[in-house]
């Protein structure tokens, strides 16, 4: 195994240690730490993978601008953490049969499907050669993804002013 | 050389599992939409090994759309809990039953 295959494995363990822990805090404030720590681990799995500006973007986006969007509104509302409890049995254990059918089935189909046992090889793609294929080929994509930015902008300037509209009843 | 393909799905698989378990088990909607966002993010490592795996720049770009529905979504829908807090005083979901 080469250094990058041990890399992978540490940042793959990292991850979804990371993830598991947040999902499991009742603190908010904790979850959301923990989170910002597994999209590290994201941003340098896709480094690893050739992809830099992605992983920059990662950690500008995710790691930066979500969580402490988060962040921002764990701190704003006073948190009484609601009363959690895990279903009834009766309920769980179907759903943790089909979800272990699927999980094995879908095992099962990513080790069989040909071609997936070789190593992949290291490519790069810089960001220039990025950003160029984006524009050339995705033009009116990235058109249609500002148009959704915009978009959501506007509802939620439109759902944050609620509490200054007349005849609201709370 | 890096690891196998399959190895980089399976890691997307868990992420996915482990987002579905946060989105279906907790009781809070910060924590639903965390659980969204860790989907989506195993979507995203399995898009950016496919396209390694290809040797196609298309994975990546699907990455970056990605990231801004995930910012999209991730703004409305934390607009949505603030709103739909102020108006019962409760992040359970169990609470939003006006419609009963």
């Amino acid at each position: 195994m080469t250094v990058y295959g041990i890399l992978f494995y540490l940042l793959a363990a990292a991850v979804v240690a990371a993830t598991a822990v947040a999902i499991t805090r009742r603190n908010l404030v904790h979850a959301v730490v923990y989170l910002i720590f597994s999209y590290f681990g994201t941003a340098m799995l896709f480094y690893l993978f050739g992809a830099p500006l992605l992983a920059a973007l990662e950690v500008i986006i995710y790691a930066g601008a979500i969580m402490v969007l988060f962040l921002f509104v764990v701190m704003m509302i006073k948190v009484e953490a609601p009363e959690e409890y895990l279903f009834p049995v009766r309920q769980w254990i179907p759903a943790a049969f089909f979800g272990a059918v699927y999980l094995a089935a879908g095992c099962a189909m990513i080790f069989a499907s040909p071609g997936n046992e070789a190593a992949l090889r290291m490519l790069l793609a810089t960001p220039r050669e990025f950003g160029l294929y984006v524009f050339q080929n995705h033009w009116f994509s990235i058109e249609v993804i500002s148009l959704l930015l915009l978009l959501a902008l506007v509802g939620a300037l439109r759902l944050g002013r609620g509490k200054h509209r007349t005849g609201d009843q709370v | 050389m890096i690891v196998p393909f399959s190895h980089v799905l399976l890691l997307a698989a868990v992420l996915f599992g482990l987002g579905i378990f946060c989105a279906v088990a907790r009781r809070n909607l910060i924590m639903i939409v965390l659980g969204i966002e860790i989907m989506l993010n195993a979507a995203s490592i399995a898009f950016v090994g496919a396209a390694l795996r290809w040797g196609d720049l298309e994975g990546q770009v699907f990455v970056l759309f990605i990231l801004a529905v995930a910012a999209t979504e991730v703004s409305v829908g934390l607009a949505v809990i603030v709103y739909a807090f102020r108006r019962t005083g409760s992040f359970d979901p169990g609470a939003f039953n006006l419609l009963k």
